[in-house]
């Protein structure tokens, strides 16, 4: 573990702190250039609505969304085993001073000890590698979004009509519980465990950020025309704007199969991340994981 | 403003745009189960639910002195109530629900009989729904959580809310559905 400026816990509140009272820039632009273009009245509303609250949540420093979810957290660099407890530590103190609710209980008693832990959380992914800092980066979206995840296990003679034909399926289906529109996220191949984690990262990555293979950066581009022309709109009332961006990731996957996974993100996809050396933390709003 | 009469709810139709002032109550999955158990077994069940607006709403609130103040209480999505909400208009007289990405042609049904609409609040607009809450008027049945419990709201101008289905069967939602292009 590298030397910190700051302790890991008070590091992951000011990241809660951050991700949920502040909108990453690019979606509120996103937001905006989308209110610039869009015709249906009833969808303007929807976006003037949603713009509005963003403004209000950062200038009183609020949650702009009461879901504040179940965080995902992601950790890589250099660390010990030390650092799930202190992300742990720092989660149940941002839940009273953020103030974030209370949403995690069992499964299936659903009890709530009312600070966003219990068995198996917080939900973090690990990558440890021989840089000299640690990257903790966190999403945030509520269950709205998350109940829309979708795993297929597609013939491999699908291709890529096939997958396609999923992504539109997924979030067409979906239609306004996800608050639309948001992110949608697309996990291709690798295995099935793997291929839903995949997708979920492609939300932390900020929408300007160019697509490195061709081939992935034309489906993105074609899979936001087409559910942009589908009508479902923002909040699934209608309109020409559903989806801010969409982001595909791929893997190696087992040569008798083709996994596709689709995690949507809505309007409220909140992430931020925080890269600590030695001597300092800068804070950002997304990263390419 | 609340209370709603039956005949002010027959005369919105889909597509209108409505800001609402006066009481609502939240309620959310927990919250169902137990009022319709409840009433099944002749208990009684928290004032203001009979004749209500129904808000699906899990939100933030934090104590304020000796009373509360909501911090964040935007939709939450009403679909999961599905299978719980016809029951619990045609028992309670609930005369709006209000939520987010609307929900079942059988709860349209209720609506229908019972003389009820479904108003679609803007999704995640917590803050600014969180503005209109003027007062927390009650708090029932905390232990289940705060996102569960019910909580008496009293508002002022709470919206732009959208009369998403109406008391003829109509759903906006259904509209677009069916006008959507899936083409790959
Ligand atoms: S889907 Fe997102 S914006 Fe909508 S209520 Fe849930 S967390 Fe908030």
């Amino acid at each position: 573990m590298i030397k910190l400026p700051e302790p890991v816990d008070q590091i992951v509140v000011n990241l809660l702190k951050a991700a949920n009272t502040k909108l990453p820039s690019d979606i509120g632009w996103a937001l905006e250039a989308a209110a610039g273009w869009e015709a249906d009245p009833m969808a303007r509303v929807q976006l003037g609505a949603i713009m509005d609250n963003v403004k209000k949540a950062e200038f009183l420093g609020r949650p702009m969304c009461q879901d504040t979810g179940v965080p995902t957290f992601y950790v890589k660099g250099r660390f010990n085993a030390s650092i799930r407890g202190e992300i742990a530590k720092g989660l149940k103190k941002a839940t009273e001073t953020v103030p974030l609710r209370p949403n995690t209980v069992d499964p299936l008693t659903r009890k709530n000890h009312g600070d966003n832990l219990g068995k198996g959380m917080p939900a973090i992914h690990y990558n440890p590698t021989d840089d000299d800092f640690l990257e903790i980066a966190v999403l945030i979206k509520g269950a709205g979004s998350e109940n829309m995840t979708r795993l297929a296990m597609l013939n491999p003679s699908d291709g890529i009509e096939g997958v396609k034909r999923f992504v539109i399926d997924s979030v067409l289906d979906a239609g306004g519980k996800p608050c639309p529109p948001g992110v949608v996220g697309v996990g291709i191949g690798g295995t099935a465990d793997e291929c839903v984690a995949m997708s979920k990262e492609a939300l932390m990555s900020p929408l300007d950020a160019e697509n490195a293979d061709p081939l992935l950066k034309e489906m993105e581009e074609d899979l936001f025309v087409k559910l942009n022309g589908s009508g479902l709109g923002p909040m699934g009332l209608g309109g020409s704007t559903t989806v801010l961006g969409v982001k595909v990731r791929t893997a190696y996957c087992h040569t008798a199969s083709l996994p596709v996974a689709v995690s949507i993100g809505c309007w409220a996809t909140r992430r931020a991340v925080a890269r600590i050396t030695g001597t300092s933390v800068e804070y950002t709003q997304g990263a390419d994981l | 403003m609340t209370p709603l009469s039956e005949r002010t709810v027959r005369g919105l139709k889909v597509g209108d745009m409505v800001y609402l002032t006066g009481s609502v109550v939240t309620g959310r999955d927990e919250m169902h189960i137990r009022a319709i158990e409840n009433s099944r077994h002749g208990r009684p069940v928290p004032e203001g639910i009979e004749g209500s607006v129904l808000f699906h709403c899990g939100p933030i609130v934090v104590r304020d002195g000796g009373g509360w103040k909501v911090v964040a209480a935007g939709p939450t999505t009403s679909a999961r109530m599905d299978s719980l909400e016809p029951e619990m208009i045609r028992r309670f007289g609930i005369r709006a629900v209000i939520g987010k990405g609307g929900m079942s042609k059988e709860v349209g049904d209720a609506m229908r009989e019972v003389g009820c609409v479904y108003l679609a609040a803007v999704g995640g607009a917590a803050v600014s729904i969180a503005e209109s809450i003027v007062e927390v008027c009650g708090a029932d049945w905390q232990d289940l959580g705060m996102a569960e419990a019910i909580w008496r709201f009293r508002t002022e101008r709470m919206g732009p809310l959208v009369v998403a289905m109406d008391s003829e069967g109509n759903s906006l939602y259904e509209n677009v559905r069916s006008r959507l292009v899936k083409d790959v």
